[in-house]
């Protein structure tokens, strides 16, 4: 077996063992959670035979092209990290091996529905992006045992980072509140409906998305005014507050323009990478002129949800329940469509925009005016599920023998792990390597100020809990907010940013 | 913190730079801030970014934009004045944060353990065990236990018993100074790297020797670029003496070095030649496989050895160090106006001779021994291709990824056959009466791209990583534990309370504790 076949036995492993793992958590059958370790242990096995396999493939490749090397050499050389698509399945197979430690060391499968579903959707990527696969020899830079040190010791960091992302994100939801009643949902997706209905074409019926939420939150704001305004007329002399919170919405504002500026830009490149000469005029002719509208509704729907979600977070320290939940939900229904999106290039024989973004074009942006209208109908349908159901979700951490105080252990504890092997691995060896090879041990490289901006995320991480107020929930979204910084290091730098280190660039 | 009419400016100010949250609030800037840098293209031609700012905010705003962002400095934001000041707050909010508590962590270093009174064992017992025994034996016991998990203890006796005590690892407390000093460290080499440093390039000519290196420098009038050119043709032909160079151009050395300065020429002390530059690829690909460099230093015209060669090599990830400057292989090309001066390498294998290395201009013609044959070069590429659909021979690059040249072969002055001898390909190389002729270089006519560096802080760095390797250990893998045994005499048993803290990794230790009472119980039990 070569070690493709190898690599898609474990894919498919992890899958399963992802729902099987699901299902645990649903039934708290112990068959069903031996099944699923069953199936993960299975998985890691034959992608530690894939690796082996791989690097076997590697090293013939490499004699048969350096046949001066010797054979110390020549596997170190073959060792399989050289490329993207050799670190993510690494990456995957560190992950899964801290999470069997984990579970074996604790006794407790139910992180596995957390943990699988990372490696999952890491390997389904791999497809997703038609990222190629083929073992290429390396180039001089690369030819050095810094790369092995280096790559090694950041995915070991990674793998830690990605678990203390699940523990973070299970504890948000075993200690999220649901507040809102059912009608705040419908207002919301009846506008929704019929506004997408209308302009389903236009590139920037996203942003609408974003302005939407602004309403869901004003029916709810006024609610809280209220209460802001009942807390505050009890405490006196608390005039601080009102400038506070003025104070806080003004800087937020400043920061939101330039980040859904940039997010909005990006969405737009995506789709006006289209495969014909006639459709990109038209797209671009629509886009141009939606842009300056869209743009400045962009700009205050988005400054209003962002400073209105962060003030009832953050000063009036209220959960947000519906805010996760449609958070997610659209974010896995766009990676749903992303997919869909390949399955339809890959039928009709086109490739995928250049930079691994894919435009959405077979759903919800389609040109047939009835698959758009249905692909926005399953993702309401969708969103209230998530909504509606997703305190089941919430019951079913809850109802583990898991303690939030153990799922806030777990996480300090592989970020303190990750931290220090991220540190010497990923940022003084990287630096060290630079040094050797390119004569200077910094140079502001787009890969290395993100990962200078990941360890500040996770040096914050631990200086937060010497914070007062920043226990549990603050810090598990600090934790989840550093693994997506953890994401953008590792891939969105290559893929999107130009640099030393890039794969793609952005023009 | 206590709003105190009492306090002075400086104390309000030190309370905001001991702050844990201005720490965060710096972080978080410095963060934010870089990204912006990956996002704007640093030190990019202003087209690149121009054309970044017109998908983000339109196009007639584009230049405008891009003018305030360069005014800015976000061209080059992380020299910009405003990105350093962020990093010196930074290592300002540092500094007082560490002094700032130092005093209280000092103390619980230094301050020795203590036995416990009753209620403390009270509270912070956290096991208990009965031992059938007397108590001395059980006391020894316990002690031997606690020698054996690392532990030296202190005895005290109590009225009805004993208390063994001790601690271990009380500087681990220090472990967080320790990698807060190395950032420090860090931040102090780099800054001595920016102030006294030297980074720049050098593309070396195969076959010349140039005794300086060049840095980045702004844009150049003419004029200032053709006096660069003097004073580098003055610097090459003295060896990059300073001295000798001004008493040649007729200027004061200081003014001298004030223009070079200027124009980003540092001298190197030394000079340096490349004798040769070659690249070589991945067999049936362009895909280059190594580029390698062989240098000869010479110093007061004579040359160096160094690890007792004369000639160096250079490759990626195999810098050259000398005299405190490192010479990197970064890059390779063809030299503009090289073609002239260049030498057309061959080795000559005639069908019943021995092999032979002989050499030609790039005009004229030159014999091939072991033969009747003259050969003429009529043409040469250096990277040539076949294109399928024309049918016609093109060159496909600028660099020599597959060199060719076009020979014609005579006899007697009679042209007898020709054709390309493509360096990569030894089938090129059979002639038809069965000599081979190797093309092995066409020398002169490429480049090696050099980065020059020269870094006195660099070790400043360097020992701020392995200091801040040996802190992240300490800080996060070691930890301050004390323990306390009270050995309580009973009628027909000794009972033995244990109450232990750590101020990291608790579980951890308390599972150590377990196993040596475990092996304790035995060893007591199993009769001694």
């Amino acid at each position: 077996m070569d070690s493709s076949t190898l690599f898609g036995i474990s894919t498919m492993a992890y899958i399963l063992a992802m729902i099987i793992y699901i299902a645990y958590l649903a039934f708290r059958n112990s068959q069903t959670g031996t099944a699923a370790t069953a199936l993960t242990i299975t998985g890691f096995i034959s992608q530690t035979l894939a690796i082996a396999a791989r690097w076997s493939e590697s090293y013939v490749q490499w004699t048969t092209m350096t046949p001066e090397s010797s054979a110390v050499m020549s596997l170190l050389r073959s060792a399989p990290l050289r490329n993207l698509y050799e670190s993510l399945v690494f990456f995957v197979w560190c992950l899964i091996l801290g999470y069997l430690i984990i579970e074996f060391k604790y006794k407790n499968r139910s992180f596995g529905a957390f943990i699988t579903p990372v490696a999952g959707i890491a390997l389904a990527f791999i497809g997703l992006s038609g990222m190629p696969k083929d073992i290429s020899p390396l180039v001089p830079a690369l030819q050095s045992n810094w790369l092995l040190v280096h790559v090694i010791m950041s995915f070991i960091a990674y793998a830690a980072f990605a678990i203390s992302f699940s523990t973070g994100l299970m504890y948000l939801i075993a200690t999220s509140e649901r507040q809102e009643k059912r009608h705040v949902f419908w207002v919301v997706f009846s506008v929704f409906a019929i506004l997408l209905a209308l302009i389903s074409q236009s590139p920037d019926t996203i942003m609408l998305w974003i302005i939407s939420f602004a309403f869901v939150i004003a029916v709810d704001i006024k609610q809280n005014i209220d209460i802001a305004r009942r807390i505050s007329s009890k405490k006196e002399g608390n005039s601080g507050g009102a400038l506070k919170t003025t104070l806080t919405v003004i800087g937020l504002s400043l920061i939101s323009i330039a980040a859904i500026l940039i997010f909005i830009q990006l969405v737009k490149l995506q789709i006006i990478k289209a495969d014909d000469a006639a459709k990109l005029r038209h797209l671009e002719t629509a886009a141009r002129a939606s842009s300056f509208t869209g743009n400045i509704m962009g700009i205050v729907g988005f400054i209003f949800f962002i400073c209105i979600v962060l003030i009832k977070y953050l000063i009036l320290k209220k959960e947000y329940y519906l805010f996760w939940t449609l958070n997610s939900g659209i974010f896995i229904f766009v990676l749903m469509a992303m997919g869909l999106d390949f399955l339809m290039f890959r039928v009709m024989g086109t490739m995928p925009a250049q930079d691994g973004g894919v435009g959405l074009k077979a759903t919800l942006l389609s040109h047939s005016p009835v698959i758009a209208v249905a692909s926005y109908a399953s993702l309401t349908a969708f969103l209230y599920a998530i909504w509606r159901y997703g305190h089941i979700l919430k019951k079913m951490i809850s109802g583990i023998n898991i303690s939030t105080d153990f799922l806030d252990e777990i996480t300090y504890k592989s970020i303190s792990i990750g931290f220090p092997v991220f540190t010497l691995g990923g940022l003084i060896f990287g630096a060290i390597w630079a040094d050797q090879a390119w004569g200077t041990y910094w140079g502001w490289d787009p890969k290395e100020t993100w990962s200078l901006i990941t360890w500040f995320v996770y040096a914050f991480f631990l200086h937060s809990r010497l914070l007062r107020g920043w226990k549990g929930k603050k810090v598990a979204i600090v934790a989840v907010v550093g693994f997506v910084v953890v994401i953008f290091t590792y891939i969105g730098v290559n893929l999107l940013l130009s640099g030393l280190h890039s794969y793609g660039g952005m023009e | 913190m206590e709003e105190n009419k009492n306090q002075t400016l400086t104390d309000k100010i030190w309370d905001i730079f001991s702050s844990v949250k201005f720490a965060v609030v710096i972080f978080a800037l410095i963060a934010l801030t870089s990204i912006i840098g990956t996002i704007i293209e640093q030190n990019a031609a202003p087209e690149k970014n121009i054309k970044l700012i017109g998908k983000l905010f339109g196009d007639s705003l584009a230049p405008t934009l891009y003018n305030a962002f360069d005014f800015l400095g976000f061209m080059d934001m992380y020299h910009s004045w405003w990105f350093v000041a962020l990093l010196m707050l930074f290592a300002a909010n540092l500094t007082v944060c560490s002094i700032d508590r130092l005093p209280l962590i000092w103390k619980l270093v230094k301050e020795p353990v203590k036995p416990l009174t009753d209620e403390q064992f009270k509270k912070l017992g956290k096991k208990e065990i009965a031992l059938k025994g007397k108590t001395e034996k059980i006391k020894a016991a316990a002690g031997f236990a606690i020698k054996k998990a690392g532990f030296k203890f202190l005895e005290t006796k109590e009225v009805d018993g004993y208390q063994l005590y001790s601690e271990k690892g009380n500087y681990t407390r220090l472990g967080v100074y320790i990698t807060h000093l190395s950032i420090l460290l860090i931040l102090i080499g780099a800054i001595i790297g920016i102030f006294f440093g030297f980074k720049g390039f050098l593309n070396l000519p195969e076959g010349k020797t140039y005794s300086v290196a060049f840095a980045q420098t702004g844009h150049l009038t003419p004029a200032q670029e053709e006096d660069m050119e003097k004073i580098i043709a003055a610097l090459q032909s003295v060896e990059g003496s300073t001295l000798k160079a001004a008493q040649e151009l007729g200027m004061e050395e200081q003014s001298l070095k004030l223009k070079m300065k200027r124009y980003g020429i540092r001298p190197l002390g030394f000079s340096i030649k490349c004798n040769d530059f070659n690249a070589d690829f991945y067999s049936n690909s362009d895909m280059p496989k190594t580029y390698k460099s062989w240098i000869t230093i010479t110093e007061n015209g004579a040359p160096v050895k160094i690890n007792g060669k004369e000639i160096q090599e250079i490759e990626v990830n195999t810098p050259l160090k000398y005299k405190g400057v490192t010479f990197y292989q970064s890059s390779y090309g063809l030299t503009p106006g090289g073609w002239e001066n260049s030498v057309f390498k061959f080795r000559v294998t005639p069908k019943d001779g021995k092999t032979e290395d002989i050499e030609s201009g790039v005009e004229g013609s030159f014999r091939i021994p072991g033969t009747n044959l003259t050969g003429k070069i009529e043409n040469f590429s250096p990277a040539i291709g076949f294109d399928q659909s024309t049918g016609k021979l093109f060159t496909y690059a600028e660099q020599m990824n597959n060199p060719a040249v076009l020979v014609s072969f005579y006899e007697n002055n009679k042209r007898k056959y020709g054709g390309w001898i493509l360096k990569r390909s030894p089938e090129t190389w059979k002639l038809p009466e069965g000599h081979i002729m190797e093309f092995v270089d066409l020398w002169g006519i490429q480049y090696t791209g050099l980065q020059v560096r020269d870094d006195p802080g660099v070790w400043v760095v360097y020992l701020g990583c392995i200091v801040m390797s040996i802190g992240l250990y300490i800080a996060f893998f070691m930890s301050h534990k004390k323990i306390w045994l009270r050995i309580i005499e009973e009628k027909n048993s000794t009972r033995i309370i244990v109450a232990m803290t750590a101020n990291k990794n608790r579980e951890a230790f308390e599972r150590k504790i377990d196993n040596m009472f475990a092996l304790l119980s035995k060893s007591v039990e199993g009769g001694k």
